[in-house]
């Protein structure tokens, strides 16, 4: 560096020397590694990636305190970690995504989605049968859930936003809280409620119990959020014109934030539509089809997964990674709607 | 007018109306309807806590103090049995789980934060928030045939090389079906609520100390390590406490990979360990009544414990961020 005159920089920017520095490093890191990998025992790739990603940040602290000394160094190392970090958590995203759409495609069929497991025998096919019995499981168990925590979830977030009554900090503290329960606790409780002391036996109708109460915490939260982003002038303009507090709330509040209360919805179904646990001891699955919610064991997507891959045939593994893709697609179906609804809002 | 008011006191006309909150026959019928809405909430947490207690009485009664000292699970045979070994592996799974998380979630949320450019910052916070949102049976599915396989060199070559650590010692070279993949499954899945909450958080640090930070010639990473980190640190507590709280219920993961056993090991990386949760999901389709009645015990006792950890958390990361309340 010449001393006539300190060049401008800006603080977080790289210089043309800085970015030869990185790929210098990153390239010598990773030959070095491949020429060891090459003349001693080592092997494996998480260990080739973990020892050139060690010598590329050894390479890069060397480089960066050489010519720029040793604050900027430690920002360099921990920038480059900090993204590492991001990177991994969204790889981990990707490898899941990738790697279900790989094992569930070939197991998809017209008939995966309309023919059940009835007639199917340990040797036929993964093509042989379908979860049709368990989509219809999933529809009615979800859509019953839905139906009931959705109201209550709203409610609760009209108490806890319009009303704002004495318990609220304390209804609000224990929202979240329940929205900690392990989901198999949530299955548990109605179980010995609903299948054992009231003498119910396992039904799609339970397993919907179980998951409104995981669904619960999650719409309540999402639609006190959307409440609260109601502008307080609609309220006080509609008191100050006389009208009383629950008119107030159903004709200006509530379709105010419809579209954020649709999302709070959804975001619920999200939540619970790939629940496992608490359908073991609901629903409990079954082969084939049972379309009434109320009574007699039901099957599910999530259910038919599960029993499905703990097999040992081919052909049943198969058709769990079915299942699993076509519960993923749901579950990101969802997502989606989710934010595109949350967006007309925004765009209104 | 002036003179009306400067000839004080006068007596009001028309009459003085108190300001009393008298609601019409619709607000009181809106508001029982909605504080009843809102009771439900306390009311099936009680429920929770008083059916669960009903159905665990005869098996706590049977078992009395060796409900927690047994490591046998056989209620429907010999009748002995206690969650000692497997209260012991959800915590072990629930905190290796942490330990892999912690790191992952606060660069991530930092990534976000401060690293990213703000234009991708939506997209980021909405990739998180899909990791979220995937099943946990798709995450023990994926663990179970993919990373497990991949995962059979690494733990090799930790317990050839590392084995002088307890945690990484085995005792036979077989790998896989162990608490070490659960708690990296695990780990993932605790992986976006750790990260939203610190976010959450972080987000909230005054500007202006972060701008003077850097005003004053400290680099980013200084900024963070002076000024944010010190700010966030008990919210950041709290956050790992709420991930320990999933970890601590996380079940059917669990329940497709570990290979169960009921003894205490700290061998992470041998097949074997144990986990409540899981084990209620893995023997409750073949339970006979005595065997259900111990596994509403034993799902009880994670109930107790995950509401205890998960309250605790709520309560470190409200004191932290008073200002605005962190949603998830």
């Amino acid at each position: 560096m010449t001393t006539a005159a300190p060049v401008r920089r800006r603080p977080g920017g790289m210089t043309h020397e800085d970015v030869i520095a990185g790929v210098g490093a990153a390239g010598l890191a990773v030959v070095v590694t491949a020429v060891a990998f090459l003349l001693t025992p080592l092997a494996g790739s998480f260990g080739f990636v973990l020892t050139a990603y060690v010598l590329f940040l050894a390479l890069l602290t060397i480089d960066s305190r050489r010519r720029l000394g040793g604050v900027i160094a430690t920002d360099r190392v921990a920038s480059v970690l900090v993204g590492t970090c991001g990177a991994v958590a969204l790889a981990a995203l990707g490898l899941i995504l990738w790697y279900v759409i790989d094992r569930g495609v070939p197991g998809l069929h017209r008939g995966f989605f309309t023919k059940t497991l009835d007639s199917v025998g340990p040797l036929d096919p993964a093509t042989d049968g379908g979860a049709g019995h368990a989509i219809v499981g999933t529809l009615e168990q979800v859509g019953l859930a839905a139906l009931i925590s959705t109201p209550l979830g709203i409610l609760t977030a009209v108490y806890l936003s319009e009303l704002r009554g004495r318990i609220a900090p304390i209804i609000r503290f224990f929202v979240d809280s329940m929205s900690g329960i392990p989901s198999i606790v949530a299955g548990l409780f109605i179980y010995t409620l609903w299948v054992v002391q009231l003498h119910k036996g396992f039904s799609g109708l339970a397993a919907a119990m179980a998951l409104a109460v995981l669904m619960l915490p999650t719409v309540a939260r999402a639609a006190e959020e959307m409440l609260a982003l109601v502008p307080g002038g609609l309220r006080e303009s509609a008191l100050a014109l006389g009208s009383p507090h629950w008119r107030s709330v159903t004709r200006i509040v509530l379709p105010t934030a419809r579209s954020g209360l649709a999302t709070a919805a959804i975001l619920g179904v999200a939540r619970v539509a790939g629940e496992t646990a608490p359908l073991l001891m609901t629903a409990f699955g079954n082969d084939s089809l049972n379309a009434d919610p109320t009574k007699g064991a039901q099957s599910s997507l999530s259910l038919f997964a599960y029993q499905r891959i703990r097999n040992a045939l081919p052909s049943e593994i198969e058709r769990g990674w079915a299942a699993a893709l076509v519960l993923i697609l749901v579950v990101l179906a969802l997502f989606t709607l989710a934010r595109l609804v949350a967006a007309t809002r925004k765009a209104r | 007018m002036v003179s009306a008011l400067a000839d004080a006191p006068v007596a009001p006309s028309p009459e003085r109306r108190d300001l009393h909150d008298t609601p019409t026959v619709g607000d009181r019928v809106f508001r029982t309807v909605v504080t009843g809405a809102a009771w439900s909430v306390l009311v099936v947490l009680g429920l929770i806590g008083t059916f669960l207690s009903l159905q665990a009485w005869p098996a706590l009664h049977d078992a009395g103090r060796h409900f927690f000292t047994v490591f046998e699970w056989d209620p429907d045979g010999t009748g002995r049995f206690g969650i000692a070994a497997v209260l012991a592996g959800t915590v072990t799974i629930a905190l290796l789980a942490l330990v892999l998380a912690l790191p992952v979630s606060l660069g991530t949320a930092l990534f976000i934060n401060e690293y990213a450019p703000k234009r991708l910052y939506g997209a980021l916070t909405m990739l998180i928030d899909l990791l979220a949102a995937i099943p946990s049976l798709i995450f023990g599915m994926w663990g179970l045939t993919y990373l497990q396989p991949h995962l059979e060199g690494t733990s090799r070559w930790l317990s050839d090389h590392v084995g002088f650590v307890p945690i990484f010692s085995t005792n036979r070279p077989v790998f896989g079906s162990s608490m070490f993949v659960c708690g990296l499954v695990v780990a993932l899945m605790i992986v976006p609520i750790i990260t939203s909450v610190t976010r959450e958080v972080l987000s909230q640090a005054p500007r202006a100390t972060c701008e003077a930070a850097l005003a004053l010639g400290g680099s980013r990473w200084g900024m963070i390590r002076r000024v944010l980190l010190p700010y966030g640190r008990s919210g950041i507590v709290g956050a790992s406490m709420l991930g320990l709280g999933r970890a601590l219920g996380e079940t059917i993961a669990i329940a497709l990979i570990l290979s169960f056993n009921y003894r205490i090991t700290a061998h992470v990386l041998e097949p074997g360990g144990g986990s409540i949760a899981g084990l209620i999901a893995n023997s409750f389709p073949e339970a006979g009544d005595a065997g259900r009645h111990a596994l509403v015990a034993a799902g009880l006792a994670l109930f107790v414990l995950t509401l205890a950890v998960n309250t605790v958390a709520r309560i470190v990361v409200r004191r932290s961020a008073p200002s605005r309340q962190v949603v998830l």
